[in-house]
């Protein structure tokens, strides 16, 4: 079975960018969507959103790593963003702040919105932008300097606090809402980097909430943790949904139904289902989508 | 996996690993003594060069006096006793240790025999002599014990580097100067302390006098342009390169030359040198300040290719955290990335200005090989440096002058380690981890 899959994909492939998503993305149907359909199956709108994603396309040069994927990201939810590696999930993600940008020879097709403006405008400030889409790397990456200098760093090049007394404050909000500030508050002038990984993460995660952002994007944030370090993070997630939308891309599927309201699947760059995540977990339409979340390859 | 088609299935794997365990670990043996092999003869090497240049160059940091009781007659420095400068700094004082002298070996009549027993003093005397007066008027008509510098084979004499043995032709001293030397130094008149001079002084054609004290002012004028020249502009290449530049041709084209420069000979540095900074732009020759534009010159690419690899061991990671809170590119290399790197450059400009130090081919192509007795009081004014410095006095004969060369060695070989030991230090100082 397995192997059977993946000999449909490759032979299928080159064929897969012909077909492309030109129509109309297809209404769930009752039907299994067979495996060499690579139309998105599934509503990729939500009723309140923050960010809007059409028809992207990223190369890396001539390799084509995301395409023609439309999605809605909704304000004050969790989107997870799965599927086997090399998918294409955080080209995706850093499609979302432009942090593409900064690796040569990608580039990026198609319109992405927040809030109705687009982000690739060129009149649009790309440190503004990530100031709006906050991120929080796969692996922690504090800058060696003290705990307080972590969090300060933002408001600091932003110019948002106003005296040293409102960025104490700020700093300590920040470390407060990323549940770090009773482990930390005795030694804010030690290195964030002597952390433990979850602590450092969850630093990483108040730095980037530090600059009041409206988007929180997440690359496998948890993936170099320990179980007890997750959980905290994805607490952490929960509290956060209610003022930001958070888009997290993740390996582990029970992670995904645990935090997230909405889920995408994506395979070799394609935008394969997107859904409500318990609809997507208990009732996936297309075959891949199936395959991948019954653990039968990924 | 069938046992069938495994043809391992019917071996006995143990035992032929086993059979060839030994032969792995006598190979290892081997490799380990070859290697201890290699360390002992260059620390071999090491040792020897070091002790024949200390041997050869220790006894230069001591000098020998001969204490003389010297009359400031004021018939000879100041005749008409108006104490003017001008005619004190004129007068004869080489006539005073002379008739100090006379008066000690009242028997030495001939000229022939005066100018031997002069000899065993310094010319320099006459010169230390007039600046104590110079420096204090008031000694004129006192009389005085000083110390005057003995001249540099009486130093040697002194040092054991004369053999008494040897027939008298063969000697730098003859028999009756080595008779009145005994007596001398039975009366306690001979005397040996630290030699300040050889640090204070200039170069000189008489070894006695002779110091090191002008090329090491060289040196430094030279090296603090080619430094405050090489690290800024090294830096801001490498930063531009390494951060901002696009992937382009261009860049290709600029990395590989860069690359190539690292790897031209120093002379052709001097060439350039000599063309540009002293043909064309007429620069002064023989200055501190080309020297350093030359060295800075060839300084660069490696400064450059330093600079790049401290820039390059900087995680992405940093970058990425940076970038992503909103930072523009130049806060985040001004904030992040350069307090980070800047370890790395400070240690790759020092080991850059150790070899700039030991640099001596392109000097020499910019005339910085002259013989200059005043010591450089700005880098305009011509000078030598300490290599160009231990080149020329390793032409000279004289015993002293070797020993000199071997001093100057010494000098240099400490310049560099500390040089050296000071990257270490700061790289294990400012070495963070993230
Ligand atoms: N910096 C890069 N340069 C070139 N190709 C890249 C780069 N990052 C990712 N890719 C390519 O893009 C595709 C998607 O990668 P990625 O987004 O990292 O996948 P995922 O995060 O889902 O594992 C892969 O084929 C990968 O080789
Ligand atoms: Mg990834």
């Amino acid at each position: 079975m397995n192997t059977t899959a993946t000999t449909i994909n490759s032979a299928t492939h080159q064929g897969t960018l012909i077909v492309a998503q030109a129509e109309a993305p297809l209404k769930t149907g009752p039907r299994v969507i067979d495996y060499n359909d690579r139309r998105t199956v599934g509503d990729i709108t939500v009723p309140d959103p923050k960010m809007v994603c059409r028809d992207v396309n990223v190369y890396y040069g001539e390799n084509h790593a995301i395409k023609t994927v439309s999605i809605d990201i909704g304000n004050r939810q969790v989107t997870s963003l799965i599927g086997p590696s090399g998918c294409g999930k955080s080209t995706f993600l850093r499609c979302l702040n432009r942090m593409n940008d900064t690796i040569p020879g990608c580039r990026v097709t198609g319109e992405i919105t927040i809030d109705k403006e687009n982000i690739y405008d060129k009149n649009l400030d790309v440190v503004q932008l990530r100031a709006r889409v906050g991120m929080v790397f796969q692996k922690p990456n504090p800058f060696p300097k003290s705990i307080f200098e972590n969090i300060a760093y933002g408001p600091h090049i932003h110019g948002l606090a106003a005296n040293k007394r409102e960025l104490g404050e700020l700093v300590e909000t920040c470390l407060i809402k990323a549940g770090l500030w009773e482990e930390v508050k005795d030694r804010l002038e030690e290195a964030g980097t002597g952390l433990s990984g979850g602590q450092q993460q969850r630093l990483c995660i108040a730095r980037a909430i530090s600059v009041n952002p409206e988007v929180i994007l997440m690359d496998e944030p948890c993936s170099a943790l320990d179980p007890i370090a997750t959980a905290r993070i994805e607490e952490l997630m929960d509290e956060l949904r209610e003022n930001y939308a958070i888009v997290i891309v993740t390996h582990s599927m029970q992670q995904a139904a645990r935090v997230s309201q909405r889920t995408a699947y994506f395979h070799l760059g394609d935008l394969i289902e997107v859904g409500d995540t318990e609809q997507i977990f208990t009732n996936p339409q297309h075959r891949l989508t199936e395959d991948y979340i019954t653990g039968r390859f990924g | 996996m069938n046992n069938n088609t495994n043809p391992l299935a019917r071996k006995d794997t143990t035992a032929i690993v086993r059979a060839g365990l030994q032969r792995r670990y006598a190979a290892e043996k081997r490799f380990k003594w070859y290697g201890l092999t290699a360390i002992s003869i260059a620390l071999l090497a090491v040792v020897l060069l070091f002790a024949d240049i200390l041997i050869k160059g220790l006894p230069t940091f001591w000098q020998t006096d001969i204490r003389l009781e010297i009359d400031f007659a004021p018939q000879i420095i100041d005749p008409d006793g108006r104490r003017n400068p001008d005619d004190l700094s004129l007068a004869d004082y080489s006539a005073l240790w002379k008739k100090s002298l006379r008066q000690l070996f009242p028997e030495v009549e001939s000229r022939e025999e005066l100018r031997s027993l002069y000899a065993l003093i310094s010319s320099g005397s006459s010169l230390q002599l007039r600046d104590r007066v110079m420096a204090n008027p008031a000694l004129i008509g006192v009389t005085q014990n000083v110390d005057l510098l003995a001249d540099d084979t009486v130093d040697t004499f002194f040092k054991g580097g004369v053999d008494r043995e040897l027939p008298e032709a063969q000697r730098p001293l003859k028999d009756d100067q080595i008779a009145w030397l005994d007596k001398l130094k039975a009366e306690g008149k001979m005397e040996t302390r630290f030699n300040t001079g050889f640090f204070t002084n200039g170069d000189s054609r008489e070894a006695e006098q002779a110091g090191i004290g002008g090329a090491l002012v060289g040196s430094i004028f030279t090296l603090l342009i080619t430094l405050s020249l090489s690290f800024p502009i090294g830096v801001a290449a490498a930063i531009y390169l390494e951060e901002f530049a696009p992937y382009n041709r261009w860049t290709d084209i600029i990395e590989v030359n860069i690359n190539n420069l690292a790897a031209v000979p120093s002379i052709v540095f001097g060439l350039l040198g000599l063309a540009v900074f002293i043909n064309f732009m007429h620069l002064p020759r023989s200055a501190p300040l080309v020297g350093g534009l030359v060295l800075a010159l060839m300084n660069l690419p490696i400064m450059i290719i330093a600079s790049r690899a401290a820039l390059k061991s900087v995680p992405p990671s940093i970058r990425e955290a940076a970038l992503g809170m909103g930072a523009s590119k130049l806060q985040m290399v001004a904030h992040h990335v350069l307090p980070l790197a800047m370890p790395g450059m400070l240690t790759g400009s020092i080991l850059a200005m150790a070899h700039a130090l030991g640099e001596s081919a392109p000097l020499l192509m910019i005339g910085m090989i002259a013989f200059i007795v005043d010591i450089p009081t700005s880098p305009f004014k011509p000078a030598t440096v300490l290599p160009v410095q231990i080149y020329l006095w390793s032409t000279l004969p004289e015993r002293a002058f070797v020993q000199r060369t071997s001093a100057a060695i010494i000098l240099l070989l400490l310049f560099l380690a500390v040089m050296n030991a000071t990257a270490i230090i700061l790289r294990k100082r400012l070495e963070r981890r993230w």
